[in-house]
């Protein structure tokens, strides 16, 4: 065979019936899939930090701040793969530069640069000024001088400048609510406006995103709660994480259902890719989407909250579950995505046959570079809870 | 004014004016000249190298070979489909000289026996029809149809 029919031939193997020569090998792999996992921790993190400023739910006081440093320390990250999955990543700079308005990729810069510069970091720092004030004081050394920098001169400690402090912040909150469903709404308008792909396309997606981002969002906190508070060998805050448990579960139900009534409608329907789109769920999603997604990830989380809402054990037992809960969410959640950006790859347009996915270890779509973006948030929080500990605010405010 | 906002609204000020003479450096000249698009561009792509040369091209020197091709079923076909590039061939006609496949397998890209093909496209069974012989014993590529004898 001529060399040039040779990878032609060997990309043919992993296809099944007929396809068009541009869909056998997938352009998006897992990187595209972090993109919007991560991006939904960002927005689920943020929204239940919003419970406790704007909401008033006092009991989840433990984990607001939190909850910002998570989604800080996630959304810093949150372009890395798909920065990383360009083939020139140094020109990603361009789509800031020369947005066209019909790019919904384009604006999504914007969106992110108004959630991360004028929603994050402004709440953050609103509610920490005071802290990073005191501390500025009292710490010498290379910490003491990041402290000088990030008051940004404001060393006012008047109670009438604090009080400006809580009301700008309050507000910012209340813009970042809606700025947190733009941003995951967002992620998921851009698969769901994908009008050539029966499997994205639909308007139910930004909200099945946004829901999904939540109950991600919620999960991860609840999971770095608990092991922070282990790492710093305190007794955990049962009310704050039986609340969070509860609004996980009810999150859960409503995400559920809103998947549910998109599957559902499709089915009803039955349009001309419904075949294609039932020998995907059965055959090449079956394990990522029933047993993945939906058992592990959705209906044994469910059931064991929903059994903890009528029957309180032990505090230990509940420990247990909530954390296994938390796990079983995050995984869930992920393999959604993975559902929707692989799955929405596998078919052809054509409706007619299939391609596979082969996930590599290395090179820039491979397995470790994604477990550098999934890694790098923690590192980043770890650094931000040693800059700005949340206990040690705590303390303070209580004393 | 709350003194959080006297330091905040002149940093992003100059954040934004930071954006705003970044972008005057980094948008790339003659972006936005005619469209959406830098539009030197245009005359860079007009300097590479042409590999293609077209069926128009072919039919000037090989006018027999072209006219038995339109009169059978591959008339839709282009000539560097099967031949390869040929702008180098039409520039150094003598010196460079173009594939000519001849292998049942090339053949076989088209017309072996794939379910999902166009009924259209005539498919045989590679291994079965005339296995020793090459298709182009009997059929001439230019006229499949018109059988040697």
């Amino acid at each position: 065979m001529e060399p040039q029919y040779q990878h032609l031939y060997e990309m043919l193997s992993q296809v099944r019936g007929f396809i068009y020569p541009n869909e056998v090998d997938l352009q998006w792999g897992l990187l595209i899939v972090l993109y919007p996992y991560i991006t939904g921790l960002v927005a689920g993190a943020f929204i239940l930090a919003s419970l406790e400023r704007v909401f008033n739910v006092k009991v989840l006081k433990p984990t607001y701040q939190l909850a910002l440093l998570t989604a800080l320390a996630f959304l810093l990250v949150a372009t890395m793969p798909l920065v990383s999955h360009l083939g020139h990543p140094f020109r990603a700079y361009e789509i800031l530069m020369t947005p066209h308005s019909t790019s919904a990729m384009a604006i999504f810069g914007f969106v992110y640069l108004w959630y991360l510069m004028v929603v994050l970091l402004l709440e953050i720092w609103l509610d920490y000024r005071r802290d990073i004030v005191i501390w500025s004081q009292q710490t010498t050394g290379f910490k003491g001088r990041l402290y000088k920098i990030l008051t940004l001169g404001v060393k006012d400690l008047s109670p009438r400048t604090v009080r400006w402090d809580d009301k700008i912040g309050y507000f910012i909150t209340v813009v970042g609510i809606p700025s947190a469903f733009l941003l995951h709404g967002y992620v998921g308008f851009i698969f769901g406006s994908v009008k050539a792909n029966p499997w994205w396309s639909t308007v139910l997606m930004p909200v099945i995103f946004l829901f999904s981002a939540m109950v991600s969002g919620i999960a991860l906190v609840l999971f770095i709660y608990m092991v922070v508070t282990w790492f710093r060998r305190q007794k955990i805050d049962m009310a704050a994480l039986d609340s969070i448990a509860k609004f996980l579960f009810y999150i859960l139900i409503l995400d559920f259902t809103l998947e549910g009534l998109d599957q559902i409608h499709r089915i009803y329907e039955a349009e001309e890719s419904f075949e294609i789109l039932s020998l995907l769920v059965h055959g090449p999603l079956f394990l990522t989407l029933f047993i993945f997604q939906i058992l592990l990830g959705t209906l044994i989380p469910l059931i064991s909250l929903g059994i903890l809402q009528l029957y309180k054990p032990k505090e230990l037992t509940r420990r247990i579950i909530y954390f296994s809960c938390s796990l079983l969410v995050l995984f869930g959640i992920f393999f959604m995505r993975w559902n929707v950006v692989i799955g929405g790859q596998l078919f052809s347009k054509s409706f007619y046959g299939f391609t596979d996915y082969k996930l590599r270890l290395a090179g820039s779509e491979g397995l470790l570079w994604a477990l550098v973006w999934v890694i790098l948030p923690f590192l980043i929080l770890g650094f931000l809870l040693w800059l700005l500990p949340p206990w040690k605010k705590l303390e303070e405010s209580t004393s | 004014m709350p003194p959080q906002l006297k330091t905040l609204i002149p940093l992003f000020g100059a954040f934004i004016v930071l954006f705003l003479i970044a972008r005057h450096f980094l948008v790339p000249v003659s972006f936005g000249e005619l469209g959406h698009y830098r539009f030197n561009s245009i005359a860079e792509n007009k300097e590479k190298a042409m590999n293609y040369a077209g069926k128009d091209a072919c039919a000037d020197c090989h006018d027999d070979k072209a006219a038995q091709l339109k009169s059978d079923v591959h008339s839709g076909l282009s000539c560097e489909t099967c031949h390869g590039p040929g702008q180098a061939h039409t520039e150094n006609p003598e010196t460079v000289k173009l594939n000519k496949p001849d292998q049942r397998s090339f053949c076989g890209n088209c017309h072996s026996m794939n379910a999902s093909r166009p009924k259209f496209m005539v498919q045989i069974e590679l291994k079965e029809h005339n296995p020793d012989k090459k298709c182009i014993e009997c059929h001439n590529p230019h006229q499949p149809w018109q059988l040697k004898e």
